[in-house]
């Protein structure tokens, strides 16, 4: 990670202005999007937009030649590149051969993509961006930080100051009186523009058609008065059909910003006349800039499915953050890293790829149904490849790929650890380890881990059997979560068998991009798991039974390898959770609740993986509630607490900040304990509240139903 | 009809439109010329009201209408829009689901009365509104016309805090008035 870009989230982090817009904006994003989709089935209506667009970019070339066919058979002059300096190159020559001295811009990311305003202004043309937010950073010598609100980072102190230092002094930071004034400054520019040069949000094939929507009015302004009209479409805006327009603009207003149509929706099919009568000068330039190479490419060809609503921004925990601009100049938030590792270059997204807490947010909310996560942990993988992982991680993945020297340091661990432990918690660490200790205790690693604890406990024999499948923070940390599984599954009748050779499951390796790492480990756990005739494999852990059940198979599809996935399918097919296997014992009457118990108040915290991935989010409440729990749930139940696997240690800083707001939200239901299915969640909640010092208890599902069955 | 005119109206004025519908077109005529002189539309700089003529004045001489409110023009140019205080438009459609008037846009005159005027006085008929997107576009598409234009509300902007302003670029008022017999545009 580089110092300028550490840099970079340190500025953000603490610039309060920033994460207070953005956090106080993140809340009420939520609420507006869904009122917005009141009515509408947003699975169909994203099915048809993945559908459309899917279909758009396996056939880009088609759809290209025939929207120019069509656009100019109406009157438009349409311009195909694939270089960006062609782009810039054609627009200057246009501006000089018809004399234009002045420009006005709506709001255009492929001219910011392509940085056009810095040609237009060293040729000596005055632009200005129109959009009110564009205009604010112009003047402020800035990019953007967010795709749909670019000035969402500033205050309006802040707007204050830049009118007054840049166009007129004495503006006051009053929000009515600034917009009032930037109508008032722009009107006479766009009175007096030659030349008006918009984007596109789509583009139809059939027709020739470009939409385009604003809420401010300005890209209406900008292709009615200059006599000039120039539109830059990157070539993913193309759709076959004027038909398929309607999914996109169901879902672009409410996604972008929870409403339910902009302002204006404005659809040019070709020349119109001017203000004098004479035909509209009309240029649009499709261009490409690797989108067609992205769209050869089998996993980010999905990537071109994106409509460009930000809402991957407005759920992220990590870019309420920090923001924008530590992502680069352009395109931001998750689709912005992907975006700019293929428009850019690969080694550009190096460092924000990093930023990525996988916690799957953005995922069921993205309209063009694009796993944002899952493509950027695809590019971790091949920058891994491009370029080796650094000698510490290979050091550290060099132990974990050999069972029995990983296993033996954490066991040399327990006893080497014992100076910093008090209690279960190490509460700090000295020196460079400082940061994992700063703002949660970490668990002390067991004195006697789980594998060697299940041998002492009796469990029926003769009944069925199922494998489970630890992970290491159970085995080596919580044992007792492992010892709560077996005592409930034993009531049920079950004999819970422990495969000695498991390990870890390769969540690690796979999160830092080391699938080869990753690929041992599951090749290593399905030997180990499939070698004893089990019905099921348990695991109380959601990441290590999504490792199980999903990432073994995507790992090896990702490398090529094929000689494993029978048994890796064998093995998925058998993985459950905890708390899924629980309910379904409970409901088949082999598992039945103590009757009458008041067990107090409680909340539940849903974590990434089970919720969003293994879609578990009933069984835990219902089991909980089952067993004589009141439950109230916590604000933002569903947002990731911080924890992410190594993602607090990469990136402690943003780790704590997570973890803050989760403490909070938890604390200010008044529950006397906050319940989860996953032990790195307890891990990094625990130790939030231990050092918080907030007589909250946090315990696994698991260890909270122990004995609570008859 | 009621029904869908009661949707439409309810999705406008959600999002600051002010609706008002008349039976027939006399009704409607007077109550647009008196906002207009509740506007102060007058024959005085920054006073004027512009009207992109349609259907809706067919055999009502303008001259008659100027008589009556001095500071009506017909005559639409961009200085004279960029001066004006109310820009008045006939719209083709409108979406009951998002509250929202369609228009074919090709002529230049239309879009300057509803972009450049702070008020901009929307008139349609009321069998025009239908109840979804789809059913408008159904009827008007890039085939008749290279510039269809759906406006919804007034311009807004919150780009400076996430405060809604409205009033940015485009209007700041969006009057709506919607007409039962508005026979020569239903025929």
């Amino acid at each position: 990670m580089s110092t300028q870009f550490r840099d970079s989230i340190e500025t953000a982090l603490h610039n309060p202005n920033l994460t207070g817009a953005l956090g106080r904006f993140s809340e009420a994003y939520r609420i507006s999007r869904a009122k917005a989709y009141e009515g509408i089935d947003f699975e169909a209506v994203r099915d048809a937009i993945a559908e459309i667009k899917c279909s758009a970019s396996s056939r880009f070339e088609e759809l290209a030649e025939r929207f120019k066919a069509n656009a100019e058979a109406n009157g438009a002059k349409v311009f195909r590149t694939a270089d960006p300096a062609q782009v810039r190159q054609y627009i200057l020559d246009l501006a000089k051969e018809r004399g234009v001295k002045r420009v006005v811009k709506s709001k255009s990311m492929a001219s910011e993509e392509i940085h056009l305003n810095k040609s237009l202004a060293e040729a000596g043309i005055d632009v200005a961006e129109t959009d009110l937010g564009e205009w604010i950073i112009q003047l402020a010598h800035q990019t953007p930080s967010h795709m749909v609100m670019p000035a969402i980072h500033m205050t309006k102190e802040e707007v204050a100051e830049v009118f007054s230092q840049e166009v007129e002094a004495g503006q006051a930071p009053d929000i009515p009186k600034l917009v009032k004034f930037a109508r008032a400054k722009l009107r006479p520019k766009f009175l007096e523009a030659d030349m008006g040069i918009s984007g596109a949000n789509i583009a139809v094939a059939e027709t020739g058609s470009l939409v385009i929507i604003t809420n401010e009015g300005n890209a209406r302004l900008v292709t009615t008065l200059p006599r000039i009209h120039v539109a830059i479409v990157g070539i993913e805006k193309l759709v076959a059909m004027f038909e398929e327009i309607q999914p996109i603009l169901t879902a672009l207003p409410r996604s972008a910003t929870g409403q339910l149509l902009t302002s204006y929706v404005s659809i040019i099919s070709g020349q119109v006349p001017n203000t004098d009568g004479s035909p509209k000068d009309l240029h649009i330039i499709l261009m490409d800039n690797h989108r067609s190479d992205m769209a050869k490419d089998p996993k980010f060809k999905e990537a071109l499915q994106c409509i460009r609503c930000a809402t991957c921004l407005n759920v992220c925990p990590v870019f309420r953050l920090v923001g924008g601009h530590v992502f680069g100049k352009t395109y931001t938030g998750g689709i912005g890293t992907i975006l700019t590792a293929w428009f850019d270059e690969l080694k550009k997204s190096e460092d924000i790829q990093g930023l990525c807490i996988q916690c799957g947010s953005c995922v069921p909310v993205c309209p063009g149904k694009i796993d944002i996560p899952g493509l950027i942990l695809e590019l971790r993988r091949r920058l891994v490849v491009e370029q080796g992982q650094s000698l510490a991680t290979k050091a550290i993945f060099g132990v974990v790929n050999n069972r029995r020297l990983f296993h033996g340091m954490l066991r040399l661990a327990s006893r080497t650890q014992k100076p910093f432990t008090k209690g279960r918690f190490i509460r700090h660490l000295p020196m460079f380890l400082s940061d994992m200790t700063d703002f949660r205790s970490l668990p002390a690693i067991a004195d006697v881990p789980f594998r060697d604890r299940i041998k002492a406990i009796q469990q029926p024999k003769g009944g069925q059997k199922i494998a489970f499948y630890s992970g290491c923070l159970i085995d080596f940390a919580y044992p007792e979560m492992g010892e709560s599984l077996v005592k409930i599954l034993n009531k049920a009748g079950i004999e819970v068998l422990f495969p000695e050779a498991q390990t870890c499951c390769g969540a690690p390796a796979r999160y830092s991009g080391a699938y080869e790492v990753a690929a041992q480990n599951a090749k290593d756990n399905i030997q180990a798991l499939l070698e004893t005739e089990v019905d099921h494999v348990v695991s109380a852990c959601p990441t290590c039974t999504v490792a199980l059940k999903h990432d073994f198979l995507d790992t090896f599809r990702s490398l090529g390898i094929t000689d494993a996935t029978a048994e890796a399918e064998r093995l998925a097919a058998k993985t459950i959770d905890f708390s899924t296997l629980v309910k379904r014992l409970v409901d088949a009457g082999r598992l039945t609740f103590k009757e009458g118990e008041d067990l107090g108040r409680i909340t539940y915290h849903d974590s990434c993986h089970l919720k969003r991935t293994l879609k578990a989010a009933d069984e835990p409440r219902e089991l909980l509630q089952k067993a004589g729990h009141e439950l109230t749930e916590m604000y933002e139940c569903d947002t990731c607490c911080g924890m992410a696997g190594s993602y607090s240690l990469k990136l402690p800083e943003i780790s704590a900040p997570i973890l803050e707001r989760k403490l909070k939200n938890i604390k200010d239901t008044g529950a006397e304990r906050v319940v989860m299915d996953c032990p790195g969640c307890v891990m990094q909640i625990r130790g939030g509240m231990d050092k918080d010092g907030a007589p909250i208890k946090v315990e696994h599902t698991a260890e909270r139903l122990v004995d609570r069955f008859e | 009809m009621s029904a869908t005119f009661e949707a439409f109206k309810t999705r406008a004025e959600a999002v600051s439109a002010e609706v008002h519908r008349f039976v027939g077109r006399d009704e409607a005529l007077a109550f647009i010329l008196d906002f207009l002189g509740k506007e102060g539309v007058a024959d005085a700089p920054q006073c004027g009201a512009l009207w992109a003529a349609g259907s809706f004045l067919e055999g009502i001489q303008p001259e008659a209408l100027r008589q009556r409110l001095p500071g009506l023009s017909f005559d639409i140019t961009q200085a004279a829009s960029a001066e004006a205080r109310v820009g008045i438009s006939e719209l083709d459609y409108g979406i009951a689901a998002t509250g929202t008037l369609v228009q074919d846009a090709a002529a230049v005159a239309k879009r300057l009365v509803s972009t450049l005027p702070p008020i901009h006085l929307a008139v349609l008929g009321t069998e025009r509104i239908l109840a979804d997107m789809g059913s408008v576009l159904s009827h008007l598409t890039p085939a008749q016309t290279n510039y269809i234009s759906f406006i919804t509300g007034p311009s807004r902007t919150a780009d400076i805090e996430r405060v809604l302003t409205i009033g940015v670029h485009g209007p700041e008022r969006l009057i709506i008035v919607v007409v039962d017999a508005f026979q020569q545009v239903t025929a």
